[in-house]
């Protein structure tokens, strides 16, 4: 499902290119979860983007299915973004003005995949049926992590990124959603690339890759 | 994929009405100040079109009498014989309605709007007692004269056309004003010099008369709509930033989610189109109600200034839409082409946080004290070198745009220097976060600068007139009583029975004829002490009035002085044969035309048929003339005026002149004000991550609230000093540049402190009132909403 080889990337610094990714290698099979660990810096938050097509590598090739990414313009990345991959970004990232529901039917219209059942599910299963008439600001931190999940899950994508999901909320909502996230995707057959600094949420995922100074350790 | 990005940019919209509104009616205003504006021109425009198909002015090469006076119908009949395809026009006034008279059967406009389409009519037409056509207003001031009164809408306002025949008769003519000549005139005809050495030639022109002579009122009018529109322009270009600053996180989680970038900017584009059609039908609609209102005054200003005739009613005309809806969307464009630029080179994972919108405004500091210092050595650099009415525009232009850039380095210098004086801990603060506040409040104080500006200038520029006005009414007004006698044989009995009872009689008789070219009056004035005593020149020869008196001089108006660009000296022809050195020139404000004064006597002979049947009366017992008047000679009170009652009508005429000016001021205000209310409501909603600390660290609510108010006054109190100087700038650029392009006279230039004080009132009270919404909110906010800044980004 996803094959990284060789990716290698940098930012300008003051001093010349600060390289963040030195040669990253790694694969990930549909259905397959996995967990990308690392300190801060080490350089996991930049391949979740290179994945998703946010940002292009420098050097090193990302394959999704048959796709090279780096290689995608940018409107084929935004048709990658939009009908292959789902992002959960830590900052959940909603749209302020739409309500739950069209919140979480958003990402699946944009790809013509919108199916009102898959969202009447998703919502039950993530426990946000009383809320869907509910504008993002009127939820709890978990609660509105739990809509940018049922995003991500419903245009189906074969692929879905989790940028710390739960990394702004308390434990027991981490818990929580950590759970309903797991059981959704898994249930959709998606393979599931997830970032974090936390071991204990590493261990829930069936592999784990550690990422130190720009390398998987 | 189309529908659901705009259903979701549109949701912004729904969740965010007030900024909606803000935008909507932002540009709904700047298009209704500007299409109105529009509105009176196109309908005085199409006045003087009509004016120019009826009286064939401009369109066609003329002959004219080269002193001015009337061309016999001899000489007319003898430029046929010889081949010159010429047709006479006589013209005069009755009852305040110009009669304009025409030969049908030789004018090469035929009859101009009047359509004789069957031999019949023109039979009616020349037969008879002829027809006069005319608009009904025009009919009915003329009254039943005898030939048939036909309405004709297409005729120019307050005009009627009719046979040549009937308008001699009418005006008690023989000779021609003018004679119109056809396009297409045979070859080998002889010279005009050989059969009527008297008369000239003036080619045709570009324009009407009197389509150039209120050129420089309509440029008024425009420039005055295009700085509304600017103001308007700010409060959408500050609403477009706004918007477009707190929809970058959906403008990142949009792209996140697939939508590719060119088709979200291109949205945004249709979504602004479809505002902007909105509020252009809005500002349209709006234009239409303001311009029915003002054009009844601005028909008064244009026949008081000009004599040019107006419709009072405005027509809808489709053009006026198109244009009003094309300036709507060009001004969005013009107002959101930075936002959606900032947006299509955003990179998609720039902060999502809406970083300090106002803050990015704070960039280009030495660019704009550059531009600033630029524009305002070039406003120096056109008022030093320049004369004529663009310049002066372009001046007030360059001056204004200078100003306006230079505004918040001045503001900013000012906070900083309070900064250093604030000794707690909270002033410190209120200092620092003022400054803070400034870049996103600049545009709306850069509105009131300017509104303030123009509120300032034109006042100062209206009321120095109006002193001056007064003034000059003194003077022209000396005679206690003015009395209008209904013939010759009455004329001559008041003269006769007031001699002993008065100390002067002075006589008002004039004539019109061209001088210099120029269309103007000639008095024959009595040498009495009164114009010696009166009378101020602007400037004049030595013993100037006992060289008139005399008979060997003349005294112009300003207007013509400067309109023929005559020097003291020059020779001007006063009468057939007669050619008079200017001796003097007199200020004559609100008129339209030239004026030339000259002895009773040299008058009466160049024009002895012209008698005076109204007089000035110069007495210590202006009440007993009166009763004298009225019983002993039967006068009824309507033909005798005292000087105070006649002041008073000069003044009223006056004030609705500048009516127009005085609405377009407040209305330029009030969007101001309008614009500050809205920043500081829009702002208010990114306030709260600046404010919450402060609150947590112990200051309360309603005291943050108030410092809001404070910091909202301070600024708007700032701003109008600043525009204090600027407003006295551009009444100088007015009267000293502007009013001699426009109308022909320099007005001195007086300052109003009461005034000023009065309009910096009214702009402390508007922003105190676009204050107290937003403070009281932030003084109500619950304390929840402020924890959440705490809690998370949004």
């Amino acid at each position: 499902m996803l094959r990284v080889e060789g990716v290698e990337k940098s930012y300008p610094g003051a001093e010349g290119p600060v390289p963040v990714l030195r040669g990253v290698d790694l694969a990930l099979a549909r259905g397959e979860t996995l967990a990308l660990t690392g300190e801060s810096g080490s350089g996991k938050s930049t391949l979740l983007h290179l994945t998703g097509g946010l940002e292009t590598p420098d050097a090193g090739r990302i394959l999704i299915g048959d796709e090279n990414v780096g290689t995608l313009s940018d409107r084929g990345r935004a048709r990658l973004r939009r009908e292959t991959v789902g992002v959960i970004f830590q900052q959940f990232n909603l749209i302020p003005s739409l309500d739950v529901a069209s919140n979480i039917a958003f990402q699946a219209r944009l790809a013509g995949r919108h199916d009102p059942e898959r969202t009447r599910e998703l919502a039950e299963g993530l426990g946000l049926s009383p809320h869907l008439a509910k504008y993002p600001e009127q939820l709890s931190g978990g609660q509105q992590q739990r809509v940018a999940i049922a995003r991500a899950l419903a245009a189906r994508p074969a692929l879905v990124l989790a940028d710390e999901p739960t990394g702004n909320l308390d434990e027991t909502t981490a818990e929580t959603v950590l759970a309903a996230m797991l059981t959704l995707v898994r249930e959709s057959g998606a393979a599931l690339l997830m970032v974090t600094h936390s071991d204990r949420l590493a261990s829930a995922m069936e592999r784990r890759l550690h990422l130190e100074k720009g390398v998987i350790a | 994929m189309t529908r659901e990005g705009l259903r979701a940019l549109l949701s912004h919209w729904r969740r965010n009405p007030l900024q909606a509104f803000t935008l909507v009616a932002g540009l709904a205003l700047a298009t209704a100040l500007w299409s109105g504006v529009q509105a009176i021109n196109a309908e005085a425009r199409a006045s003087y079109d009509a004016a120019a198909a009826t009286l064939g002015e401009g369109r066609f090469a003329q002959i004219v009498d080269s002193d001015g006076g009337e061309i016999p119908m001899d000489t007319f009949v003898e430029l046929r014989r010889s081949g010159w395809l010429a047709s006479p026009v006589i013209e005069g006034r009755l009852n305040g309605v110009r009669i304009v008279g025409l030969d049908p059967l030789t004018a090469p406009g035929g009859l101009g709007p009047v359509n004789l389409d069957s031999g019949t009519e023109v039979g009616t037409f020349l037969g008879g007692e002829g027809q006069v056509f005319g608009q009904t207003e025009a009919l009915d001031a003329i009254g039943d004269l005898g030939p048939e009164r036909v309405a004709d809408p297409d005729v120019a306002p307050m005009t009627v056309v009719t046979d040549i025949s009937v308008a001699r008769e009418l005006l008690g003519r023989d000779g021609a004003n003018r004679l119109i000549l056809s396009p297409d005139q045979p070859m080998g005809r002889p010279e005009l010099s050989e059969i009527a050495p008297g008369l000239s030639l003036r080619p045709a022109q570009g324009g009407t008369d009197v389509a150039r002579l209120t050129d420089s009122f309509h440029l008024n009018l425009t420039a005055f709509g295009f700085l509304s529109f600017a103001v308007g322009l700010f409060i959408v270009h500050g609403a477009i930033g706004l918007a477009f600053e707190q929809r970058r996180p959906m403008v990142r989680t949009l792209r996140a989610v697939g939508m590719p970038l060119n088709r979200l900017v291109w949205l945004m584009a249709v979504e602004l189109l479809g505002i902007s059609l909105l509020a252009g039908l809005i500002g349209v609609a709006l234009g239409y109600v303001i311009a029915a209102a003002l054009l009844p005054d601005v028909a008064a200003t244009l026949s008081g200034l000009y004599g040019a005739q107006v419709s009072g009613t405005l027509e809808l005309r489709p053009v006026w839409w198109l244009a009003g809806l094309g300036i709507s969307v060009l001004g969005t464009a013009a107002a959101s082409t930075a936002a959606l630029r900032d947006i299509a080179r955003m990179p998609i994972l720039a902060s999502a946080r809406p970083r300090a919108w106002a803050m990015r405004q704070a960039g280009g500091r030495w660019l704009r004290i550059g531009g600033a210092a630029g524009l305002v050595a070039l406003a120096a650099v056109l008022v030093a070198v320049t004369e004529g009415l663009a310049p002066s525009f372009a001046a007030l232009g360059a001056l204004l745009v200078g100003a306006a850039l230079a505004l918040p380095l001045v503001l900013d210098a000012c906070l900083a220097l309070a900064a250093r004086g604030a000794r707690s801990a909270q002033a410190e603060w209120f200092w620092a976060d003022t400054r803070q506040q400034l870049p996103g409040l600049s545009l709306a104080l850069m509105a009131l600068l300017l509104a303030m500006a123009a509120n300032v200038g034109v006042s100062t520029m209206v009321s120095s007139f109006r002193l001056t006005f007064t003034g000059f009414l003194d003077q022209r007004l000396a005679a206690e009583l003015y009395v209008t006698a209904e013939d010759e044989a009455q004329a001559e009995r008041i003269t006769e029975v007031l001699s002993p009872e008065v100390r002067a009689i002075l006589p008002v008789q004039w004539v019109e004829r061209d001088v210099a070219g120029l269309p103007a009056e000639i008095y024959g004035n009595r040498d009495d002490a009164t114009y010696r005593e009166n009378w101020v020149f602007l400037e004049a020869r030595e013993g100037a009035w006992e060289t008139v008196f005399a008979g060997e001089g003349a005294v112009i108006n300003e207007q013509l002085y400067r309109r023929a660009g005559l020097s003291l000296g020059d020779e001007i022809a006063v009468g057939p044969g007669t050619r008079l050195p200017v001796v003097g020139v007199v200020g004559d404000y609100g008129n339209p035309i030239g004026q030339v004064i000259v002895a009773e006597p040299l008058f009466q002979r160049l024009y002895p048929e012209v008698t005076a049947q109204r007089y000035g009366l110069r007495t210590d017992r202006p009440q007993e003339i009166r009763d004298l008047l009225r019983e002993d000679l039967g006068l009824p009170e309507g033909q005798i005026v005292d000087q105070s009652s006649i002041k008073a009508f000069s003044l009223q005429v006056f004030e609705r002149t500048f009516t127009v000016t005085g609405a377009l001021n407040v209305l330029t205000l009030t969007v101001a004000g309008f614009a500050i209310l809205m920043s500081l409501l829009t702002l208010a909603a990114l306030r709260l991550p600046q404010l919450a600390p402060v609150w947590a660290l112990g200051l309360t609510r309603k005291r943050l609230g108030g410092l809001e108010m404070i910091r909202a006054v301070m600024l708007a109190l700032l701003t109008t000093l600043a525009a204090l100087p600027l407003g006295l700038a551009l009444a100088w650029i007015l009267l000293a540049r502007v009013n001699v392009a426009a109308f022909g006279w320099r007005l001195p230039m007086y300052l109003f402190p009461a005034d000023y004080a009065v309009l910096a009132g009214f702009a402390v009270l508007a922003a105190t009132l676009a204050a107290l919404w937003p403070a009281r909110r932030l003084a109500r906010t619950p304390p929840g909403e402020l924890l959440k800044v705490f809690s998370n980004e949004r």
